[in-house]
């Protein structure tokens, strides 16, 4: 039997993932990847939620439709974020975080 | 769906998902990416979220994953070079993964009610894609159409990103 806390452990371990890859990688790309798999652990588990919260043998649909939100926002965030990756590296001639120092206090 | 089709799907997720993180070759990472997101689809559907799968395929799987293929092949990143690795960081990096796992599952195994089985549902002869499309237009009617108008000045704003002169 599946149960939500499955999912939900899932989830996490997804997040965690993508956590240890925005932590751990120096490659601006293998990061924006890194923050797809966390918004989509996230979406996850509100879809589990959702799931999990029957009312009059219909799912909670408001968390499928902020899911479907979710989705959306980060497609979007998406085309930017990898638009300033390549004006950024038609700068720099790089990827790489430790060349990107501009900002660092 | 059956626990041994969850677990399957579950492990190819986490399997794939922690090779985007592991390998060193970008479009490997692209690939693993794309594996990995249809094994999450394959868990929407498992949870009765039809249109949410069939969506995560052709937004994500198709759409976003060609967009970081073509800008990883564009911009011609080759196999990154070793280089001398941070030690603290990478130390601070994975205790903070550790407690951020240790606080995960300390929560799910207090939380009590996500133990009980799924509830049965009956979408009765609409179907998922009538319930979801009657919630979005009508109660989430003006955040979908602010959404629209984000991806709209999203996509204004790339075609100003990309141009060869910013002023």
């Amino acid at each position: 039997m599946v149960t939500l806390n499955d999912y939900l452990i899932a989830s996490g371990i997804l997040f965690a993932i993508g956590f240890a890859g925005v932590l751990l990688r120096r490659n601006v790309i293998i990061i924006f990847m890194a923050l797809e798999l966390m918004l989509n652990a996230a979406n996850l588990s509100l879809i589990g939620f959702a799931r999990y919260n029957v009312h009059d043998g219909l799912p909670d649909y408001n968390g499928q439709v902020l899911a479907f939100f979710i989705i959306t926002v980060a497609a979007a965030e998406v085309t930017v974020g990898l638009a300033i990756i390549v004006a950024l590296f038609r700068a720099r001639q790089t990827t790489h975080i430790e060349d990107i120092n501009t900002l660092k206090f | 769906m059956s626990p041994l089709l969850f677990w399957i799907f579950v492990a190819i997720m986490l399997f794939f998902g922690g090779m985007v993180v592991l390998n060193r070759n970008p479009v490997a990472s692209a690939l693993s990416l794309v594996l990995s997101f249809l094994a999450l689809a394959a868990l929407y559907v498992s949870l009765d979220a039809y249109f949410l799968g069939v969506i995560q395929v052709l937004v994500y799987a198709g759409a976003v994953m060609v967009l970081f293929l073509f800008i990883i092949m564009l911009l011609d990143l080759r196999a990154e070079s070793r280089r001398r690795v941070n030690f603290p960081a990478v130390c601070g990096g994975f205790v903070v993964i550790l407690l951020f796992i240790a606080v995960l599952s300390d929560v799910s195994l207090r939380f009590q009610g996500g133990n009980a089985k799924f509830q049965a549902i009956a979408q009765g002869p609409q179907g998922d894609v009538w319930h979801v499309g009657m919630v979005l237009f009508q109660q989430y009617n003006i955040p979908l159409q602010v959404v629209g108008t984000l991806i709209l000045v999203a996509s204004i704003g790339v075609v100003i990103l990309s141009k060869r002169e910013l002023k």
